[in-house]
């Protein structure tokens, strides 16, 4: 077992940990391991150690502790040009004094490819990101979304096995935005690569990627594969970080095989399924998403608690309907309903009941 | 549908006009002019300055250059009345061409326009123009002059028993070419040409040439000076484009401290650094590296002149360089490392390229500031670390020949534009970037 986990492994953090100024660690035992051709998305809040641990795969900064291997080589003293690895940079960092077709023959040249190959591949490249007809341009003389495609491009054109993006859609506008994501997954999956893209945007990092590793104070919270993320997150910060979410505060009453029965603080008990606490008398924080929370009692299984809600607002959103409650004295629980011709729309200033099924009410640690 | 909206354009070819009726395009030319007047207006004052200031005593020293009416017009010091002076010896010069042997009618014309300088005190003026071709002419003519209302004729046996210079065909083609007051010898000179006695241009003696070599010295420790600040500026540049702000404020207050203290404290704290008795010497003298009688003559020499030049002008050279080289993003290098360049193929072929426009305007700043300093090596240049500037400095002071002086400054500025201009073709002057 442990043998052909290591024959898959194509990136791997062994213990990683990275320190700049030495008295504060930016990232805390990094372990990681991935398959070669996974797209890995690192996800996580602005100052978590995403860039530094896409730098030190590149080799720009080295890791203060641990080991980072590469195809089951260590890397931590290969120069960054000899690691053969591509890379897209947020800033796009074409070369502004080289032509489009300049700047990706650039890795071909350095590494010694004859002209006449040279400027087949650099032209199969910009076919590949449909941009044939630049090559004669200059970086300042493409749009932002043009640039971008150019930067892929040139990461792409010398084949690197693994291809490093840090945030390289963060300049563009939305639309531009969801057109290169597909145009990113496909190439990424067309060609085979492995690829750790870094993002802060977590509909990019759920729609992108076959794993996503959230980040937060320089360790991975979790990693899984989206759905997984969305539906059963391991711990609060994943619950809060990834997607719309409710939280109650409590503590557990009852741990009973997979159930728990959570007091909340103001007094009112409700069903939930135990993740990472699991000791009564434990603090817990329960999380149900918004969609997953019932108006009809008759839906729920039998000796289901319920709880009383004050509906507070109701918003109008097209597909669905958001509303706005107060349960358990938190005035920011909400609830989204699908816009269905038999769908119930709640009155402000009504009082309803509501409640959920066990398992879609995670208990949490209490952050 | 891209080309039936091209065919709707091009099928109404209306003029297009303001509310009331003016064709759009007068409207907007006129509210155009009115606002360029007005800027026109707000640049006057500096206009009327550098006009002032800059660009009349460069037109005045053009003219100066090619003009000298020493021997042709006497300007009163109070009166302002100017008086043609040698009106009989140029007449003489008008009908008899060059290489006529001189003869009684020309020394009568000589005499009568000595008679004349004598009475307007111009024959020190008329004298010092002709010196300036041949040492020794003022006090003839000075000498001359006194004797002048008593001469009798011959007037050439006469003259000639003042001085035998009177009869030296030299002389006479000296005062030949000082008779028009428009002349190109001041420029002839300034490159170590001569006319000979028949007219004809030559290169003057061996030992009196002096100028070429001292525009070629300009120009070579110019050319010197300039690269050593550029290869003592980049590295700092560099170190201070990447260093956090905080720490290179502070390496940038080095770097601009000789801007602030004066040149001539600079230029004497280096004499006391250098000088054969100075810190430097008695320090390796000290410490055993130098005998007491091999010290090093690192002033008043050439070595003086670079040194302490190189060290004056190399903020010059940073600060160009700081500004291009601050702009530019660290990822440009990364990007080039992660594409499999080495760290030197990614300096030369990523990061020296994006600098070149600062290495130009501070070589370029360097360069011309050199090839005109006259302080420095007046000061720590002895003998051979001289520059031009300082010939030029020693014509317009001590032997007052402006002419010359003006002559030389303008080959040195002829010399600056035509490099300005090479470096608007090889480089492209809108790509000059100065901070
Ligand atoms: N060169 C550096 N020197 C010192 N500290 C640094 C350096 N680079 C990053 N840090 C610190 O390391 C921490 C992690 O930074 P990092 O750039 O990896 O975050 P990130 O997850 O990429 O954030 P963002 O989403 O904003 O890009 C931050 O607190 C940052 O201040
Ligand atoms: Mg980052």
């Amino acid at each position: 077992m442990a043998d052909t986990l290591r024959q898959d492994t194509f990136v791997e953090f062994d213990h990683v940990q990275k320190s700049y100024d030495g008295e504060t660690l930016v990232v805390k035992d990094l372990n990681l391991s991935m398959p070669k051709g996974e797209f890995l998305t690192m996800l996580g809040p602005s100052g978590s150690g995403k860039t530094t641990c896409l730098m030190m795969l590149a080799g720009f900064e080295t890791a203060t502790h641990g080991e980072i291997r590469l195809d089951g080589r260590e890397i931590n003293n290969i120069p960054p040009h000899k690691r053969g690895i591509g890379m897209v940079f947020q800033s796009y960092a074409l070369f502004p004094h080289m032509t489009v077709a300049e700047n990706l023959a650039f890795p071909l040249e350095v590494r010694g490819i004859g002209k006449s190959e040279r400027e087949k591949q650099v032209k199969d490249a910009l076919d590949m990101v449909q941009m044939g007809s630049f090559g004669s341009r200059r970086p300042a003389q493409l749009s932002g979304g043009q640039q971008q495609r150019i930067a892929l491009a040139r990461a792409l054109v010398f084949r690197p096995e693994l291809v490093l993006m840090d945030e390289p859609l963060g300049a563009l506008d939305k639309q531009l935005r969801e057109h290169m994501q597909f145009e990113i997954t496909r190439l990424a999956h067309e060609l085979g690569i492995t690829t750790v893209y870094v993002t802060h945007d977590q509909t990019e990092a759920l729609t992108m990627s076959d794993r996503v590793a959230v980040f937060d104070d320089g360790r991975i919270q979790q990693l899984a594969p989206p759905d997984e993320l969305y539906e059963a997150p391991q711990n609060s910060f994943v619950a809060q970080f990834i997607g719309e979410n409710n939280t109650l505060d409590g503590v557990i009453k009852e741990v009973n095989g997979g159930r728990a029965l959570v007091q909340l603080d103001d007094g009112s008990l409700v069903d939930a399924k135990p993740v990472n606490v699991s000791k009564v008398g434990e603090r817990t924080r329960v999380s149900i998403r918004p969609e997953r929370v019932e108006f009809d009692m008759s839906r729920l299984e039998d000796g289901a608690h319920t709880l009383k809600a004050d509906v507070l607002e109701f918003i109008y959103m097209g597909d669905i309907f958001r509303t706005r409650l107060r349960v358990a004295g938190n005035d920011d629980f909400v609830v989204k309903t699908r816009n269905a011709p038999d769908q119930v729309r709640l009155t402000p200033g009504t009082q309803i009941e509501i409640g959920w099924n066990a398992d879609d009410c995670r208990a949490l640690d209490a952050t | 549908m891209a080309d039936a909206t091209a065919d709707i354009i091009q099928s109404q070819p209306q003029k297009l006009t303001t509310k009331d009726g003016k064709p759009l395009k007068a409207a907007l030319a006129a509210s155009q002019s009115r606002a360029k007047r007005k800027a026109f207006f707000l640049v006057l004052p500096l206009l009327a300055f550098m006009v002032l200031t800059f660009v009349m005593p460069i037109v005045q020293m053009l003219h100066q250059s090619v003009y000298n009416p020493g021997f042709t017009i006497h300007e009163d010091v109070i009166s302002k009345e100017q008086t043609p002076i040698m009106v009989n010896l140029r007449d003489w010069f008008d009908e008899n061409p060059r290489g006529t042997e001189p003869d009684e009618t020309a020394y009568a014309a000589i005499v009568q326009d000595l008679i004349v300088l004598r009475e307007l005190r111009a024959q020190g003026q008329a004298g010092t123009r002709i010196n300036y071709e041949r040492s020794g002419s003022r006090s003839l003519f000075t000498k001359s002059a006194r004797r002048a209302p008593r001469m009798e004729a011959p007037f050439k046996q006469a003259l000639l028993e003042i001085d035998e210079e009177w009869g030296d065909p030299e002389l006479w083609a000296a005062m030949r070419d000082a008779s028009s007051a428009y002349t190109p010898n001041f420029y002839l000179a300034a490159i170590d040409l001569t006319r000979t006695d028949d007219g004809s241009v030559e290169r003057v003696n061996e030992n009196r040439a002096l100028y070429v070599n001292l525009f070629q010295r300009t120009l070579f420790l110019s050319v010197l000076i300039t690269f050593l600040t550029f290869v003592l500026a980049y590295p700092i540049a560099h170190l201070l484009a990447t260093l956090p702000l905080r720490y290179s404020n502070l390496l940038m207050i080095f770097v601009l401290l000789p801007f602030w203290t004066s040149l001539l404290v600079r230029t004497t704290s280096w004499m006391v650094l250098l000088q054969s008795q100075g810190v430097l010497n008695d320090a390796m003298v000290g410490t055993g590296i130098l005998a007491d009688e091999n010290r090093i003559q690192m002033m008043y020499n050439q070595t003086g002149t670079i040194v302490a030049m190189t060290h004056i002008l190399l903020p010059f050279m940073v600060l160009p360089l700081y500004s291009v080289m601050r702009p530019i993003n660290p990822s440009y290098v990364r990007a080039a490392r992660s594409l499999g360049a080495t760290s030197w193929t990614a300096f030369r072929r990523i990061y020296f390229p994006q600098t070149v426009p600062g290495i130009g305007a501070g070589a370029l700043l360097v360069f011309i500031l050199a090839v005109g300093y006259y302080i420095t090596p007046a000061l720590v240049g002895g003998a051979d670390g001289q520059l031009i500037s300082n010939l030029i400095a020693f014509h317009m002071q001590k032997s007052l020949n402006w002419s010359l002086a003006a002559a030389l400054a303008s080959i040195l500025l002829a010399g600056i534009l035509i490099l300005y201009w090479l470096y608007d073709r090889l480089i492209g002057i809108d790509n000059l970037k100065l901070g």
